[in-house]
């Protein structure tokens, strides 16, 4: 069936819901307005106020509670509107969700899944307009999902949704009108597993989320020219399929990571640190990263298209990995 | 006036008194170390307060925790385990002091990001309203939290969706070295943080078992028939230091002060007014003391002898399977 990225994790928050009365959605605007993005489109009617709520605007207040319900034995998801404001309820992600089931020395745990969109959309500006999954990714006890296609959201939401474990889902304003093929019913991904997009032989790309996208459009392009690249989506982005990865990388020997986020310190940075240890010998060149500019993002629209990574960088730095260029 | 009930109050304030006496002894012969926050002269709090609930009620609170771990009937062994640091502890020895967590209690743990727990709070009471059950959370924290937005955002949520929780403000008048009239632009008039919200408070003597008593039991009943949020600010005082990093009095308050508030200590204000009915004496006290320090004395020896935990133990209850 052809669905949107919006009706993929519609559906999976839908069925989970109706299979797992523990479950329950609360966050800014998700019950009567159906959501700012309307992912939970019908859900009031379907589910009622006491599982579909609508809070005020208050990310740590809010977050929090779920993570006490979660303590107590419910399945909360947190719909952030944006993880920009995810910001403020940082403090409860990090010093609660994460720390609650290893410092009770596992008397406690935290089933809970914290989504929304990350990343920039289209001249938002500096405070819209962030890719922190790096930031969720450095702590300890979170796993972090950054589905690309409707396929993925929805079989990654729906084992989020049945996880024991706190789960960021990272997900995109860019993507939710994308559409793509999603079996009927029951179906899950597993978290923890990367899937090779593309198959090709000379080059690795590696990119998750939006960036997977664009990956794919080089991808076809570069194949215009005879040069045949292999596009990995890591899906999960913690904990990180490394197999996966190092197995591509195996056998091309040229490796190129796309982020949108931040160079210093982003995610790439590890990705790369990570293959280096375990396929050094197979790599032919240094590993190349991609990332967005290391500014706020501006909002004048020639200036936003400058700090975020396009189709011709991706084409751009795979040539001159290649000595092509 | 019953015997019974008032020596097992006193008796519940004597082991956490004695207990922590231990605990600050023990904190001196590096036998624990970290942050040691102690509750001393604060008992009547939590022993009043937690002597209203039922078994299947949850209680959250700070890092000031061990009084209310006791109160809850935590095993002090593995009180004093966990504070040593010890595998058998309470957490496995990874939570420490401030850390305390008995959740076949109820005990939902101490937290020690400053008004960070007031959320997990109405968490645990929206849980309770979504499986339509009559139970109820108490929350305790110190009026430094007060001002804080976490704070402020619990109470908006407890009073919009009437969650039934009690939050029980602590006030000792000190947020470490702040007297917190320079901390709470609302010191003179706590209650009405709360009641701006439209959640009914008040105020009780915590220094007074049998007031705070009371007062919760008047509050939890009247909650588990008609939930809603509830605010409680017990006057109180720390006879210690903020943490043992911080000598009694300090820089921030006299000598004088700390004595003063001393003589009325809620140990000797229950024992007061047990003698004044004739319902103990000399004896009954000395009594307690000796069983209850044999209970601290079984439960140091109990960490002492505990093992530590294994290096496997490091990577252990980061994740669940
Ligand atoms: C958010 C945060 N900021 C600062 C601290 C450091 N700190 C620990 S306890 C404390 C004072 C808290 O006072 P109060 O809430 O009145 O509780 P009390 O210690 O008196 O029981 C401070 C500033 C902290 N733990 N958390």
């Amino acid at each position: 069936m052809l669905l949107s990225y919006r009706e993929a994790l519609n559906q999976a928050m839908r069925e989970e819901m109706r299979r797992d009365e523990r479950i329950f959605l609360i966050g800014e605007e998700v019950g009567h307005y159906q959501g700012a993005f309307k992912v939970s489109k019908g859900f009031i009617e379907e589910f009622g106020p006491q599982r579909v709520l609508d809070t005020p605007i208050t990310e740590a207040g809010f977050t929090g509670l779920a993570i006490g319900a979660a303590m107590a034995g419910l399945h909360p998801i947190v719909e952030l509107m944006t993880l920009n404001f995810g910001i403020l309820a940082m403090d409860q992600i990090v010093n609660n969700a994460t720390k609650i089931g290893y410092m009770s020395g596992g008397q406690l745990s935290v089933p809970i899944v914290i989504r929304g969109p990350g990343s920039a959309a289209h001249q938002l500006a500096a405070q819209h307009s962030q890719s922190l999954e790096a930031w969720f990714c450095h702590v300890p006890g979170l796993k972090v999902i950054a589905p690309a296609t409707p396929h993925d959201a929805k079989g990654l939401l729906k084992s989020a949704l049945r996880d024991r474990n706190p789960v960021m889902f990272i997900e995109a304003q860019l993507l939710y009108g994308t559409k793509g093929d999603v079996p009927d019913g029951d179906y899950t991904v597993p978290i923890g597993q990367a899937e090779v997009k593309r198959t090709g032989t000379d080059v690795t790309v590696v990119a998750y989320s939006k960036m997977l996208l664009l990956a794919l459009e080089a991808a076809q392009d570069l194949a215009c020219d005879d040069i045949s690249v292999e596009v990995v989506d890591p899906r999960t982005l913690k904990p990180l399929d490394l197999e996966c990865l190092v197995a591509s990388v195996k056998k091309t020997g040229r490796l190129v990571i796309v982020e949108e986020g931040w160079r210093f310190a982003g995610l790439g940075a590890q990705i790369a640190e990570s293959v280096y240890a375990q396929a050094f010998d197979y790599l032919d060149a240094p590993i190349v990263r991609i990332t967005g500019e290391e500014v706020p993002m501006p909002y004048a629209r020639r200036l936003e298209d400058a700090a975020i990574p396009d189709r011709a960088r991706i084409v751009a730095a795979v040539r001159k990995l290649l000595q092509l260029a | 006036m019953d015997r019974q009930d008032l020596l097992s109050l006193y008796r519940q304030m004597l082991l956490i008194r004695r207990f922590e006496e231990k605990s600050a002894e023990m904190y001196a012969l590096a036998k624990i170390a970290g942050f040691l926050h102690l509750y001393i002269g604060e008992e009547a709090v939590a022993v009043g307060a937690i002597a209203a609930l039922r078994p299947d009620d949850y209680v959250i609170t700070s890092y000031r925790d061990h009084g209310h771990c006791l109160a809850r009937g935590s095993d002090p062994g593995k009180v004093m385990a966990e504070l040593f640091g010890k595998a058998t502890g309470l957490c496995k020895g990874k939570g420490g002091s401030m850390h305390l967590v008995d959740a076949p209690r109820h005990f939902m743990g101490g937290y020690a990001i400053v008004g960070g727990h007031l959320p997990l709070a109405t968490g645990l009471a929206f849980a309770i309203q979504y499986r339509k059950q009559d139970r109820v959370v108490l929350c305790f924290f110190g009026e430094g939290a007060l001002p804080s937005g976490q704070a402020h955002e619990a109470f908006n949520l407890a009073a919009l969706w009437n969650l039934p929780v009690v939050f029980i403000c602590e006030n000792n008048r000190y947020a470490m070295g702040t007297p917190s009239p320079r901390g709470l632009a609302l010191f003179a008039h706590v209650l009405e943080t709360a009641r701006s919200y439209g959640i009914p408070a008040e105020q009780v003597d915590g220094m007074d078992v049998l007031a705070v008593r009371r007062l919760l039991q008047d509050v939890v009943g009247r909650l588990r028939v008609k939930p809603g949020p509830f605010f409680v600010e017990a006057r109180t005082y720390r006879f210690m230091g903020h943490s043992m990093a911080d000598p009694a009095h300090g820089h921030y308050r006299t000598k004088i002060e700390v004595e003063e508030e001393r003589k009325r200590d809620p140990l000797l204000l229950l024992r007061t007014i047990v003698e004044r009915h004739d319902l103990a004496h000399e004896a009954d006290f000395k009594q307690l003391e000796r069983e209850v320090g044999e209970v601290v004395t079984t439960a140091v020896r109990f960490a002492e002898d505990s093992p530590y935990p294994t290096p496997a133990a490091l990577y252990e209850d980061v994740l669940v399977e």
